[in-house]
């Protein structure tokens, strides 16, 4: 087909800078950060169950550091990151099953993700000594 | 590795990944405290250290399929290969200490 033949409405290519953020959008973008930054926090866990192998002394090094205050928070927001990315993945899951493609069904699950994951995390903060940990330290 | 392939052992990473990753933090939250002592009377349970190796390979396997995703998308020319190799050998070696910690740690470990 001439390009000439093609429909002018027709969107070419994702271009970021022309299109207005849709929510849907946003949700796939936050999916692969938050991937990342579990990646990331992977990294943290090795090295954490590394430095309570090494022993107490190594143990309550690593520990002065991930309980200082910035990475304290850090940590918690590395929960709501993870609550996210569970959620987020069920419904890329159902999506693979072949379910929820149209739109208002891609924006009602997506809604329904970020409301599930702003749950669990306070959930998880609130019912458990997360909270208490992350104020007082643990 | 042929694409199908690797998309399919990203699905099987991530179902597994859901009821391991939620185990893993009601365990981690559920200690009364983070002290030495307390992971320890935790990993020391061969069961409770299963599931940790477990959820930590397959959360390592899952990251590198993630990796590899991303690096397909936005690494191009000569350097994809390297950034892949890195990515590899990156999450190998986390995955080999990670064993090598739990083992050590659920022996009654480091203390």
């Amino acid at each position: 087909m001439d390009l000439r033949d093609k429909p002018a409405s027709r969107p070419l290519s994702p271009h970021l800078q022309v299109y207005r953020l849709a929510f849907t959008t946003v949700l796939s973008g936050l999916h692969r950060i938050t991937g990342l930054l579990l990646t990331a926090s992977s990294v943290v866990l090795v090295a954490w169950l590394a430095a309570a192998a090494g022993g107490p002394e190594s143990y309550g090094a690593i520990g002065r550091v991930l309980a200082s205050w910035p990475v304290r928070f850090l940590l918690a927001g590395t929960l709501a990151v993870f609550w996210y990315h569970l959620f987020n993945g069920i419904r890329h899951l159902v999506w693979d099953a072949g379910f929820g493609f149209d739109m208002r069904a891609a924006r009602g699950s997506g809604a329904l993700v970020v409301l599930f994951a702003a749950l669990a995390f306070g959930a998880t903060l609130a019912l458990t000594p997360a909270w208490r940990w992350l104020v007082d330290g643990p | 590795m042929n694409g199908a392939r690797h998309w399919r052992n990203q699905r099987i990473s991530a179902v597994a990944l859901v009821p391991l990753g939620a185990w893993f933090v009601y365990a981690l939250l559920s200690r009364p405290d983070l002290a030495h002592a307390s992971i320890v009377e935790w990993l020391v349970d061969p069961w409770q250290a299963g599931l940790m190796l477990l959820f930590g390979w397959c959360a390592l396997w899952h990251s590198a399929q993630g990796i590899q995703v991303v690096v397909d998308d936005y690494v191009p020319g000569r350097l994809h290969g390297r950034v892949c190799l890195a990515s590899r050998l990156l999450h190998g070696a986390l995955a080999l200490i990670l064993a090598a910690a739990i083992g050590v740690v659920a022996m009654g470990g480091g203390t």
